[in-house]
């Protein structure tokens, strides 16, 4: 019998795609969803695959010049625009402006008696009809299961389907279709077997009384594609996915230097301060003035007029602004001139992935030089038996890539010599600056010292730090002090 | 069965015998002349000549010249029949091969 020859690799011809326009899923699926196929979004109820699907209707209809045909087996056309509203999408208006039309299928349960043979030309002729009246390039099914609970014959029903399936793909139309989580399958009645392109799962999940959501390319014909589970969010622009960007070390390493914000500090690291796109890590205890050294920074690179984002997860915005006052900064200024950003968050509010995502959303809308995570440790906190290493890993990777200088702050406790921070964290960090208390001669007094900085000459002798009401500033190094040097 | 004889009959097939209430509008959807189509109108003739004799109107809508007509009635499968009267509306799908299923389906009462 003769074998059709394999392609050879080179002449295999990329897999079109169109991109979805959701934050984040178009660079995990390299591109978007398969053109012309049709990709099954499964997951429980509430996991947000409506919400993806009619995501990627909009967004192909108002920035990709494709429109949409959504088949709505659950909600009335009324309920999904009031749905979608929330988030920004005027469904409406564009059913007028023909970019976008919406069918809700009723499926009266167990009100249709069956009389005979028949088929689902029904279906397809609104579907068909549908689609040629808005020149429509996407189809959204949600959720065709319903027609399961609606036609006896299942047998009908799955040949139907699939060959509704196969029709989709024949008229080059690009589709999800969403199916619900069944208990050991991905779907309730295997969808999956009809989609032989690309499927993705979303998953909710609540530990430790935090939710998360997830997203999983469970498969992607003729793709690479992560196998990871990428943290989504849903907020009021929709969803956003948080690519995991720490699969390969590329980002550039940049020579220019950032102030620290206090000549002397500038002058320990080389006279010129952090790297640009470097981390910067600031431990102390309790009062050592991290908080202060962190604002310090920033508020100097606001003077130079660059934009800081800080995420606090401890203070108010405004309890910082009126304590940064009495150390003389006067952080409202920047505020006011929208050069500089807080972001509050209580800890538990979300998940560490919630935050990492919410974080990410923030940092891409306001395009900062500079941000300032403080503390890291309330993270901690939040994070119970998930790893906060890996979500550091992988934000500390995407302010790289973005070339954004970053500094945490952590708290340590008096004697525990910051190792808890230094298993965590610490070599992820390209700085690590140490803060503690001291009393040389039982007067009590901070000190500052830098433990360690990548790819430069710093010293390494620990100086008073003095923090008053005209600012921060280093005092003089400290002789004769011998835990100078290891901690 | 009770008949409202006091009621004109509808103006132009109606019998002067059936009142309001019991004449039937019916909708038979089907998409071109596919052999379930020609099935499916075949037994609803026979169906409606022997049940309900002089009392009903069979309107064949093919939605492959109508296909906007298709969401107005939820039409998902073909060939589907609609009872648009009286009221309640049923809807029941298939070649109507099944006669008992047809007579349940559409609430048929038997001429007496």
């Amino acid at each position: 019998m003769p074998h059709a020859k394999p392609m050879p690799k080179a002449a295999r011809p990329s897999l079109a795609k169109v991109p979805t326009g959701i934050k984040g899923l178009d660079e995990v699926t390299g591109g978007g969803l398969p053109k012309g196929r049709v990709t099954l979004v499964c997951g429980r109820a509430g996991c947000g695959k409506s919400l993806l699907a009619m995501e990627f209707l909009v967004h192909g209809a108002v920035q990709y010049g494709e429109p949409g045909v959504c088949m709505n087996f659950e909600e009335t056309e009324e309920k999904l625009t009031a749905n979608v509203a929330s988030l920004g999408f005027d469904l409406r208006n564009l059913t007028k402006r023909k970019k976008l039309s919406v069918d809700f299928v009723s499926i009266e349960r167990n009100q249709i008696a069956e009389t005979g043979e028949y088929n689902l030309d029904g279906l397809f002729i609104r579907l068909a009809h549908a689609v040629k009246v808005i020149k429509a390039k996407r189809v959204v099914l949600d959720s065709v299961e319903a027609l399961f609970s609606g036609i006896e014959d299942a047998s009908i029903l799955r040949s139907e389907l699939s060959r509704l399936f196969r029709w989709l793909e024949e008229q080059n139309l690009t589709a999800i279709v969403t199916g619900e989580a069944g208990t050991d399958t991905l779907t309730r009645h295997g969808l999956e077997e009809y989609v032989a392109d690309c499927v993705i799962s979303l998953d909710h999940r609540v530990t430790e009384q935090i939710s998360t959501r997830r997203l999983r390319i469970v498969k992607y014909r003729g793709t690479s594609h992560g196998t990871d589970e990428y943290p989504f969010l849903i907020d009021e622009d929709g969803i956003s996915v948080v690519p995991i960007t720490s699969l390969v070390l590329t980002h550039k390493a940049l020579t220019d230097r950032v102030s620290t914000g206090i000549a002397t500090l500038d002058e320990m690291m080389e006279g010129k301060g952090f790297f640009r796109g470097s981390s910067v890590l600031v431990t102390g205890t309790a009062g050592t003035g991290k908080s202060s050294l962190a604002a310090n920074f920033t508020s100097a690179a606001c003077a130079r007029g660059e934009r800081c984002l800080y995420f606090t997860f401890e203070e108010s915005p405004s309890q910082i602004l009126r304590n940064m006052r009495s150390v003389g900064l006067k952080l409202e200024q920047w505020v006011k001139k929208g050069l500089l950003n807080f972001n509050a968050m209580r800890p538990t509010s979300t998940g560490l992935e919630g935050h990492l995502a919410i974080i990410h959303r923030l940092i891409s809308q306001f395009r900062p030089t500079i941000v300032v995570i403080d503390p890291i440790t309330n993270l901690v906190s939040a994070s119970g038996s998930y790893d906060i290493k890996s979500m550091l890993v992988r934000l500390v990777d995407f302010l790289k890539m973005e070339q954004i200088t970053s500094m945490f702050t952590n708290l340590t406790f008096a004697g525990d010599p910051q190792e808890r921070t230094a298993a965590a964290v610490s070599s992820l960090m390209d700085t690590w600056i140490v803060l503690r208390d001291s009393k040389p001669n039982g007067r009590p007094r901070r000190e500052l010292y830098v433990l360690k900085s990548r790819g430069m000459a710093h010293s390494r002798e620990p100086r008073e730090l003095i923090v008053s009401k005209r600012g921060l500033k280093l005092g003089i190094v400290m002789e004769g002090h011998p835990q100078a040097t290891i901690v | 069965m009770k008949k409202s004889s006091a009621k004109k009959s509808p103006a132009k097939k109606g019998p002067a015998k059936a009142g309001k209430s019991d004449f039937y509008r019916l909708r038979l959807y089907i998409a071109g002349q596919t052999p379930n189509s020609v099935t499916a109108i075949a037994n609803l003739k026979k169906i409606c000549e022997d049940k309900l004799k002089g009392k009903y109107r069979i309107e064949v809508v093919d939605l492959l010249e109508k296909p906007q007509l298709a969401k107005g009635d939820q039409i998902i499968a073909i060939p589907t029949l609609v009872r648009r009267l009286p009221p309640p509306v049923k809807k029941i799908i298939g070649n109507l091969s099944k006669t008992e299923s047809v007579i349940v389906g559409l609430d048929l009462q038997p001429v007496r």
